[in-house]
């Protein structure tokens, strides 16, 4: 089994709602130095290993875990098994 | 005429649907659960809002991977006519059948409320019953509503006239004040707004009544030139 992490992230150009209050509240808070904040996920998968890893991945990506019209995302495969 | 109404777990708005549709209407109308449903008999379908799968992940997104999108995939190809409403819009957009995506509300908040929509296209199945440019109220319920696309996709839209409805002081940062577009064939509407909760005057507006009027008058004529 191998570890892959996923980071989904939306696109530049999007409007982030909440990146943006997230900022003013760490600016109320006294973080004056804070000029933006954007928020994303990350995951955590353990996947049965095999030649096509990365091929599949990006598939799960493109179809589920990411949504490709406003998000971003970058997989890391590490590379050590997972027993 | 027969509609599905298709039920997520987590939908709530699909007894909503159901009764606009069977009780107002006084069509046919099933609630479909959406696992092991055979969607081959039912000539219309109605996609409705609430909450699918919890909005794990992004709203819509796993009800839109789920089995039974193949078959309204289907439909929608053959020409049929799809509704999705609030969740239902997130999910078509979420499968690919709808472009764009619906995001969280620019004010962040959740918003209950009526709103003043202008409809942009009455050259549609949804949409035949009412004028050019008439402004219709219907509430809206959602949290994600804010519709986002490229510029490039605005453009398409623009182009083919999919933008059916859009607000007329856009509550959640809409791009381009957008409330429902269809698909490019035009079979395919989905809208934030819920034209199933103003059917009646006792709920505030009946403006929505003429959508489901429309897609009825359509099936009627369009299965009469079949038939004969």
């Amino acid at each position: 089994m191998r570890k892959v992490t996923v980071f989904v992230t939306l696109k530049q150009g999007v409007l982030d709602p909440q990146g943006k209050q997230i900022q003013a509240s760490l600016n109320s808070l006294g973080f004056q130095e804070v000029e933006e904040v954007r928020v994303g996920k990350y995951m955590e998968l353990t996947v049965e290993d095999g030649p096509n890893l990365a091929v599949r991945v990006h598939e799960m990506c493109e179809k589920l875990l990411a949504n490709p019209v406003i998000e971003d995302y970058r997989v890391e495969l590490e590379e050590a098994e997972v027993l | 005429m027969k509609f599905a109404v298709i039920v997520f777990p987590g939908s709530n708005c699909d007894r909503d649907m159901y009764h606009a549709v069977k009780e107002v209407l006084h069509e046919e109308a099933d609630l479909v659960w959406y696992q092991n449903s055979n969607l081959e008999s039912y000539d219309g379908i109605l996609l409705p809002g609430g909450f699918s799968y919890g909005d794990y992940l992004r709203s819509g997104a796993i009800a839109a991977s789920s089995d039974v999108m193949v078959q309204v995939r289907e439909h929608a190809a053959k020409g049929k006519p799809v509704l999705g409403v609030c969740n239902g819009f997130q999910i078509l957009t979420e499968a690919g059948l709808l472009p764009g995506s619906l995001m969280r509300n620019k004010t962040l908040s959740f918003m209950c409320h009526q709103e003043e929509l202008i409809v942009d296209n009455n050259e549609t199945i949804f949409t035949a019953g009412y004028e050019k440019g008439e402004i219709v109220r219907f509430p809206i319920a959602h949290g994600e509503g804010n519709y986002f696309c490229d510029q490039a996709t605005l453009a398409t839209l623009k182009a083919n006239n999919q933008i059916v409805f859009s607000y007329r002081n856009n509550p959640n940062g809409s791009t381009a004040n957008i409330a429902g577009i269809t698909n490019k064939q035009g079979n395919v509407l989905g809208m934030m707004p819920h034209p199933e909760r103003a059917v009646e005057a006792l709920l505030g507006s009946a403006d929505g009544l003429m959508l489901f009027q429309s897609i009825v008058q359509n099936w009627r004529e369009s299965s009469y030139v079949t038939n004969v």
